[in-house]
């Protein structure tokens, strides 16, 4: 996290330059584009892969939960759960920010993500759990299998193939979440392209429009990818 | 008898603020209604441009959906407070800065394109999960455009729609929490860090600010949850709100009520919606 201070020095743009001058500066973006890659790279992919590999664990775990706990049990994981994907994630960012001083922002911001999403994917496993047809629940009764058994031969893999292209779509949306992250002043690529570039050098213009256009280039070709997927497995059924 | 002071020296804060943290939260609750009228016009106005035959009309919705929705809704944000002026600083002649410098109507806009975008996914998919029937015998019985739309499409769709609209709306909430990084925008996130310094913050966080989200979001999700109850028995296929309403429910009425009314996910209600859902994750793309 500390190349940005070096970005300030690096950067030959005198902090006091005025906001006139040529509307969109090639030369200026082209200098930036390098830092920001590495932003996204370091901070933005980083969170999003981490914090989907917690969600789609965590998730799971909570969907079985629900599932195998007795009542009153279940019944509080699923309104914790509630509550978690109901509520704010930058409040909560926030919350765990300055409960927690002593971890760094970043790993603030994997574990909010992964749990906050984990609470979304859980609906998606729920549903795939339910679509599993009551007669493989019943062959597995019929096969005397146990219940580890039963869940981990049976149901969770059928259950998992309808719920990959939803948890799909969640990555990309928590992809496009990460830049919330500037409430905690973590320096994805968004919060460096407006709290260091623009703030150091008075220029937002270049760097907001750049900042965008990779989320552009990173999230659409993603979503198609996602839905060719959803196609495929719809017509394989 | 620390922690009994710690706490009522909290809740003086809590008295002490309450003013603003209230102008906080109305200013939230306009950001989430404005932004959702908002993001409702987007919705439909994109998702009938999207579900249309014609290329003309399919292919700028199509930019406009994907543009707006693989935007992150910071970078909107951002975007429109610091690189839009720049037009009105290089024309000093163009009518209506007085908007572009307007951060509260910024949150609205942003809040409202950005998941008024996802709205109209959820209002194109469900047009097209209207049975194929009813479009063919509207053009059976020579109806016009707004006509059909009016009487016959959109009530079915509408109907559909709803459980992705709320979900939607719920986010645009949540989502209207980001806007307080602007200048000028007191929400209710921003008043809950004034109270953070003088409490601590599981005090203001936790208790004050997810609670207060929660019940919000509650109320909204109620909210919707009735409307769609109207939708369904005014297409007669369910009972009418009054019905789930009244203290001694009718033969039919456990089933129908717990769907409507016990709210997130039941396993009834949710096997109801089971048709919805699926008609949001076939079209829904990137949500």
């Amino acid at each position: 996290m500390t190349h940005h201070n070096l970005l300030a020095q690096e950067a030959d743009v005198p902090a006091d330059q005025p906001t006139t001058g040529p509307w969109w500066d090639w030369a200026f973006a082209w200098e930036i584009l390098p830092d920001m890659l590495t932003a996204f790279v370091q901070f933005t992919l980083l969170v999003t892969v981490v914090g989907t590999l917690i969600a789609a664990v965590l998730g799971l775990v909570i969907a079985i939960l629900i599932m195998v706990l007795p009542r009153p049990l279940a019944w509080l994981v699923r309104w914790v759960a509630n509550f978690i994907r109901m509520t704010p994630i930058v409040v909560q960012l926030i919350l765990l920010f300055w409960a927690f001083l002593w971890l760094d922002a970043l790993t603030i911001g994997i574990i909010v993500f992964g749990v906050h999403y984990a609470t979304y994917m859980s609906e998606v496993y729920r549903a795939g759990i339910e679509s599993v047809p009551k007669g493989q629940w019943e062959a597995t009764t019929a096969l005397s299998m146990n219940a580890v058994r039963t869940w981990r031969r049976v149901v969770i893999p059928q259950a998992l193939r309808s719920t990959i292209p939803s948890l799909g779509n969640y990555a990309i949306s928590m992809f496009k979440d990460t830049p919330f992250l500037y409430a905690i002043g973590v320096t994805e690529m968004v919060t460096l392209a407006v709290g260091e570039i623009g703030g150091t050098t008075f220029r937002y213009n270049e760097a907001v429009t750049i900042a965008g256009l990779i989320f552009l280039a990173a999230s659409y070709p993603t979503a198609v990818l996602i839905n060719r997927l959803e196609k495929r497995l719809a017509y394989a059924h | 008898m620390d922690w009994l002071e710690e706490q009522r020296q909290h809740l003086q804060a809590l008295s002490d603020f309450s003013d603003r943290l209230i102008d906080g939260l109305l200013t939230t609750i306009q950001l989430t209604l404005l932004g959702g009228a908002l993001a409702f016009v987007v919705a439909v106005a994109l998702g009938l441009m999207a579900g249309a035959p014609s290329l003309w009309l399919r292919g700028p919705a199509r930019v406009l959906i994907e543009f707006f929705r693989g935007i992150s809704l910071l970078v909107l944000l951002f975007w429109m407070v610091y690189v839009l002026p720049l037009f009105w600083m290089a024309n000093p002649d163009l009518p209506g800065e007085g908007l572009v410098r307007n951060t509260f109507l910024i949150g609205v806009v942003a809040l409202g394109i950005n998941y008024g975008a996802y709205g109209a996914e959820a209002v194109r998919a469900s047009l097209t999960t209207v049975s194929q029937g009813q479009w063919e015998a509207t053009t059976a019985l020579s109806m016009s455009w707004p006509h059909k739309m009016r009487r016959i499409i959109f009530p079915q769709a509408w109907a559909l729609m709803l459980p992705s609209l709320a979900n939607l709306w719920v986010h645009l909430l949540k989502g209207s929490a980001i806007v307080y990084i602007l200048p000028g925008v007191n929400d209710f996130t921003f008043e809950l860090n004034n109270l953070r310094r003088p409490t601590d913050i599981w005090f203001s966080h936790a208790l004050v600010g997810l609670v207060t989200y929660f019940v919000l979001a509650l109320i909204l999700t109620i909210f919707m949850q009735a409307l769609e109850a109207r939708a369904k028995h005014k297409l007669g296929r369910g009972p009418s709100l009054k019905e789930i309403l009244s203290p001694d429910p009718p033969a039919i009425a456990p089933d129908a009520a717990s769907s409507s009314t016990a709210t997130l996910s039941t396993e009834k209600g949710s096997q109801a919606r089971g048709e919805t859902d699926a008609s949001q994750t076939t079209g829904g793309g990137a949500r």
